[in-house]
């Protein structure tokens, strides 16, 4: 069958190809421009007030700073513990949870399931939550931040959804085998949701990755900071020097400099790893939308 | 210990038929499935300690909670915390007739920057997910989608050092206004650009990210459903009305309630980054209110509690009468 396709629609096309031209110009040239920031010489850039479409000279010296300083070393290293031990915890914890609540032959399993449905819409807030980690002594531990950040709702019931779809045949066979629940779980159930399980890492691993208002409001010590952190310091200055012209403008321009070399050399963790993850993003989300 | 689990669960697969026949009370459903149930004890616990007992906690907001003597003994106050958000107060007493001023700001802001956030925020992910499913190149579309959700995973704390440094009068965004010919100046110290700075920036980050899941409604659409409409005669454009948006309605529902639950809520994330004390009374939100007064402007824990309290409790009807409404007229609802 051919279906004609009349100018108005060829123009469509046309914008519709330009607009997403667009959309990707938007989404990188901010990256883009701090990327060209970042090797520029700190003079030559005070000097432009446009837009960026090289590097102003060249210089590394913002990234001889950014690895010069100590502080971004702890901070990666903290912010990969918490990663690596919230993470692994996470998905521990996550799976043994799903798994109850996708077995079929559960009689209260929907009582479990509403019990944790509830805090997806009702919660203690800020100051409640602070009580409590701090009654259970946990304040100012970098345990504090994993066991708040262990579990989340949505993740949760992706993750049940998952199971779900594992036959439930699998199990009983394996059963009448001998094999006992936790085994069905870790060595069928399990692998056998791969690339949900891969959703979740990388939900959780994002999540932690990101953080900071919890460790600002939890973390006493500078040496238990994580990444995000250190980063705030060096990136959201005191705003009251924020104000143009405030200190020489030598400085400022250099300050530039290093906050882009900074935001770039934090990025790149997140940009590298990216591309491996990517095709598993949809199906992530879908398997949330369906059953959410 | 093995051995005695593994006997365990080969009886609970014997006894699932007889289970089945006989329904009975808790014990027996425990006593059979004890360790499948085991093993969602860790993730009770967590909901118990670090979602359920902080909801009894709110409590405190109806105290004069003093740390020293717990919840269990500190004085109950009734509704005073949150009267005293309504209303002006000097010292303990209320003055019913005038508004407080923080009251008027924070819940003003919060309620502008959800609004605006909804507006804006909501339909362009949808209309996204629209055009993208009109681009014929299935590489192309990739690629716009893979670079659309690079912004969702850049940290909060970096997406806001680039905007601290792109509002400043020499920065990107002054660059770009000023094509549009507005003059340049340093965009974080202007209070009224603060909000647009905020939801421009949410919506640059999430766009991509959220148009995933209309994406995935938009790819389950039966083709063949096209070809029967273009034969009766419904061109390109009319077919996006009878049959594309028809068939996404229910997962626009379903996010429209979803995000009524958070109507009158900004997070505070963003704007403790990006406000000074020159956007103070355009920026400052309920949640950011929240947190000066626990750690910052003194730790007036049942005062920040009963603010807190009070803004899900208004969320929770927003929830409440969208879910109500959507049952009734899109026959789609979450309960």
């Amino acid at each position: 069958m051919k279906i004609k396709i009349s100018a108005a629609e060829r123009i469509f096309d046309v914008f519709n190809v330009l607009f997403m031209l667009f959309m990707i110009v938007i989404c990188l040239y901010p990256f883009i421009y701090v990327l060209f920031g970042s090797f520029s010489d700190a003079k030559e850039l005070m000097k432009v007030t446009g837009i960026l479409l090289s590097p102003q000279g060249f210089s590394t010296k913002g990234y001889q700073e950014v690895f010069a300083n100590k502080d971004i070393y702890t901070g990666f290293a903290n912010s990969i513990f918490y990663i690596v031990v919230g993470t692994s915890l996470s998905i521990f914890v996550g799976c043994l949870f799903a798994f109850t609540l996708s077995r079929p032959y559960l009689k209260y399993k929907g009582w479990i399931m509403k019990f944790i449905l509830v805090t997806m819409f009702f919660g203690g807030g800020l100051i409640p939550t602070f009580l409590v980690v701090k009654s259970i002594g946990l304040y100012g531990s970098r345990w504090a931040l994993v066991f708040l950040s262990m579990l989340s709702t949505y993740n949760v019931i992706v993750l049940k959804s998952a199971f779900d779809s594992v036959p439930n045949e699998i199990e009983e066979s394996a059963h009448i085998d001998g094999a006992g629940s936790w085994k069905v779980l870790w060595s069928l159930i399990v692998p056998l949701s791969k690339a949900a399980i891969a959703v979740q890492v990388l939900f959780y691993a994002v999540g932690i990755w990101n953080q900071w208002f919890n460790p600002m409001i939890y973390l006493t010590d500078r040496s238990k900071y994580p990444l995000q952190l250190i980063l705030r310091e060096i990136l959201i200055d005191n705003v009251s020097n924020m104000g143009d012209g405030a200190g020489t403008e030598d400085k400022v321009g250099y300050d530039d400099v290093l906050k882009y070399a900074t935001v770039i050399v934090t990025i790149t963790p997140i940009l590298c790893v990216y591309p491996f993850l990517q095709k598993y993003f949809v199906k992530g989300v879908m398997i949330g939308a369906v059953k959410g | 210990m093995i051995a005695t689990k593994q006997k365990n669960d080969k009886t609970v697969v014997n006894d699932r038929a007889r289970a089945l026949r006989k329904k009975d009370g808790f014990s027996r459903e425990f006593s059979k499935y004890k360790w499948v149930y085991f093993m969602a004890l860790p993730g009770i616990i967590y909901y118990l300690v670090f979602c359920y007992a902080p909801m009894f906690g709110v409590l405190i907001g109806f105290q004069d909670f003093k740390y020293a003597s717990g919840i269990t003994n500190s004085d109950w106050v009734g509704l005073k915390h949150i009267f005293k958000f309504i209303f002006q107060s000097k010292g303990t007493a209320i003055n019913y007739s005038v508004i407080n001023p923080d009251f008027v700001r924070t819940v003003g802001n919060t309620v502008v920057i959800s609004f605006m956030n909804l507006i804006i925020g909501f339909p362009a992910p949808i209309i996204l997910a629209l055009l993208l499913n009109e681009i014929k190149s299935s590489g192309y579309k990739r690629v716009v989608q893979t670079i659309t959700y690079i912004p969702h995973f850049i940290s909060t704390v970096i997406i806001c050092g680039m905007i601290s440094r792109f509002s400043m009068k020499a920065g990107l965004f002054n660059a770009v206004l000023g094509w549009f010919g507005f003059p340049a100046e340093n965009l974080l110290l202007k209070p009224e650009a603060f909000k647009w700075i905020y939801v421009l920036s949410d919506l640059w980050q999430q766009i991509g990210w959220n148009s995933i899941i209309y994406l995935a409604a938009l790819s389950g659409i039966d083709p063949t459903l096209y070809e029967a409409a273009s034969i009766d005669g419904a061109g390109k454009f009319r077919q996006v009305f009878t049959v594309t948006l028809p068939a996404i309605i229910p997962t626009i529902v379903t996010l429209f309630i979803m995000r009524l639950g958070s109507m009158i809520s900004v997070g505070s994330d963003k704007v403790l980054l990006l406000y000074n004390d020159m956007t103070m009374e355009t920026a400052d939100v309920i949640s950011t209110y929240v947190y000066r007064k626990s750690f910052y402007e003194g730790t007036n824990y049942s005062y920040s509690t009963a603010i807190g309290l009070f803004n899900s409790l208004v969320n929770i009807c927003f929830l409440t009468a969208g879910n109500a409404i959507s049952r009734k007229v899109a026959e789609t609802s979450l309960w």
